[in-house]
């Protein structure tokens, strides 16, 4: 048999880290010691296995190879006599060094998700510490995807750890009361981490699909962790719908291609018909739509249109007046402005898009410009149609999109 | 990464055994709840409605099963991973549950990165 490389032993730690570090924070009660005990353990792994090949139950070999450093750990510090005690019972219990975790797996795993988006911590902490603990990925794969310097993830870990530590938060589930905030923490993070990668705010490139896949492998989880909280199938179709279209938001040159001018023929069917499945089992759960199971609705009527003209317009209108009733939000309320310029004429979406001029929260979006240049040009008030599309181009600072504007002023000038 | 396996295999004459197909299940589910795991299926004998259409020297010709190769592909899988080794790591998993649980089964995954939208996008400047 072959020998595993070191890229052969990472693997099988992406696949089995999470588990390990929530079995192990479990057992110790910490978080962050948990996470230094796993490393210890991939260290050692890292070791041995290139030479000895991968053991049959790498989990296992895993954690017994991390509870032994634990046990090792605690015996050096008299202060954790009781603990000491404690992991020496679980010790032994399972005298084979198997140990059999899988009843407690899935809880486990949930309370690690828990702690990893906990309110106390900053936002980047818990999407550093959500991706580095559940995710499987190195602090300098991290760094990578958000384009920052490793030292600088490694704090915002080793922070989130002190934190949770100095806040002693237990390595507990929710309280039922807590868990629609706690858990709309969680779904944010993934989603947050997804937008990173849907529309990077920083560096070149205009997507970066690998953090996309990582949002999307961290949504599906929570389906199996949570199978009956329909916001996390709701979470989950809309990242499967909107990663489909990855393939046609890219132009040639790397300019951004948006949803109207896609080649829908590149959309990747697999995912759209997975968050499809994702949307039914909201429906199935009793159809308590939130709003990302609305977004995820909206998605899905455009990826059921085959051409951007075929699209069911007034059901995206009326979607959007869903969305706005459960989340009020003056971008949302843009969308459908747009929607009902297509559904019912553009004087209808103007009246909705006029109504937003005064709007704080929209000022120096280039997007508001935009839509209202948009529907004035197809109005047929070319003036007025063209100063809104130079506004637009002016307040955005994505250089490919101002070049859209511009054109458009131009052609609505023209 | 987006990868796509074929399981090809010269299987024992004998009925699977059931837990096998536990075990199956069992991975299955592991690696869809992993996140890792987008599709799979099993695949009808080629005898049972398997079809070969081919074109050579601009002549289509269209052949019924069985077709006579030793090994058989019986099932494709899709996962996305975030490596080549990641991929190698599940399908070995796949493997050696039927070393373990079918004697005599001999088989090979073929694994195979699917283009994405990392090849579609500029070259890097």
């Amino acid at each position: 048999m072959t020998q595993p490389t070191h890229a052969a032993v990472e693997a099988v730690w992406r696949i089995e880290s999470a588990r390990l570090v929530a079995g192990l924070a479990r057992l110790v009660g910490d978080v962050g010691t948990a996470e230094e005990l796993a490393q210890d353990a991939l260290v050692a792994a890292l070791e041995q296995w290139p030479a000895e090949g991968v053991p049959a139950n790498p989990g296992g070999w895993l954690m017994s190879t991390a509870k032994h450093r634990a046990v090792d750990q605690l015996r050096r510090r008299q202060n954790y006599q009781r603990k000491l005690e404690e992991v020496g019972r679980m010790l032994e219990q399972q005298p084979t060094g198997e140990p059999d975790l899988d009843d407690h797996v899935g809880d486990d795993l949930l309370r690690l998700v828990f702690i990893s988006c906990h309110p106390v911590l900053p936002t980047e902490g818990r999407v550093a510490l959500t991706l580095r603990l559940l995710g499987g990925l190195s602090t300098a794969e991290i760094a990578r995807a958000f384009l920052v310097p490793e030292p600088t993830v490694g704090q915002r870990i080793s922070r989130a750890k002190r934190t949770l530590r100095d806040r002693a938060v237990a390595f507990e589930l929710p309280p039922p009361g807590e868990l629609p905030a706690r858990l709309a923490s969680v779904l944010e993070v993934v989603y947050l981490i997804f937008n990173e990668g849907y529309a990077a705010t920083a560096g070149a490139d205009w997507t970066r699909p690998e953090l996309c896949a990582d949002a999307l492998r961290l949504a599906r989880l929570l389906q199996g962790l949570l199978p009956a909280q329909p916001e996390v199938h709701g979470l989950a179709a809309l990242l499967e719908i909107q990663a489909s279209r990855l393939p046609a938001r890219t132009g040639p040159d790397g300019e951004p291609v948006l949803l109207p001018d896609q080649d829908r023929r590149r959309w990747d069917r697999l995912l759209i018909r997975r968050g499809l499945a994702a949307l039914e089992r909201v429906q199935a759960l009793g159809g308590d739509f939130g709003p990302y199971a609305l977004q995820a609705a909206i998605a899905a009527t455009h990826a059921r249109a085959r051409a951007s003209d075929d699209t069911d317009w007034a059901r995206v209108a009326a979607l959007y007046r869903v969305l706005i009733e459960v989340s009020p939000s003056p971008v949302a309320e843009l969308n459908r402005a747009v929607a009902v310029g297509r559904a019912n004429g553009p004087e209808a979406g103007l009246a909705i898009a006029d109504a937003l001029r005064d709007e704080p929260a929209l000022r120096g979006y280039p997007h508001l410009p935009a839509v209202r240049g948009d529907l004035l040009a197809r109005l047929g008030r070319t003036a007025e149609a063209a100063a809104e599309f130079e506004r637009a181009a002016a307040l955005t600072g994505n250089a490919r999109e101002r070049a859209v504007f511009l054109a458009r002023a131009d052609a609505a000038a023209g | 990464m987006r990868y796509l396996m074929l399981l090809r295999a010269d299987q024992p004459p004998t009925p699977p055994p059931p837990d096998l197909m536990e075990a199956i299940m069992t991975l299955g589910e592991e690696a869809s709840r992993a996140g890792a795991l987008l599709d799979t299926q099993g695949l009808a004998p080629s005898a049972a409605g398997g079809v070969r259409v081919d074109l050579t020297g601009g002549q289509l010709s269209v052949t019924d099963g069985p077709f006579t190769e030793a090994k058989e592909i019986i099932s494709y899988a899709v996962y996305e991973v975030r490596s080549k080794e990641e991929a190698v790591e599940w399908a070995s998993r796949f493997l050696a549950l039927h070393r373990d649980r079918w004697p005599g089964w001999e088989g090979d995954t073929e694994i195979r990165r699917v283009f994405g939208p990392e090849d579609f996008g500029p070259p890097p400047a």
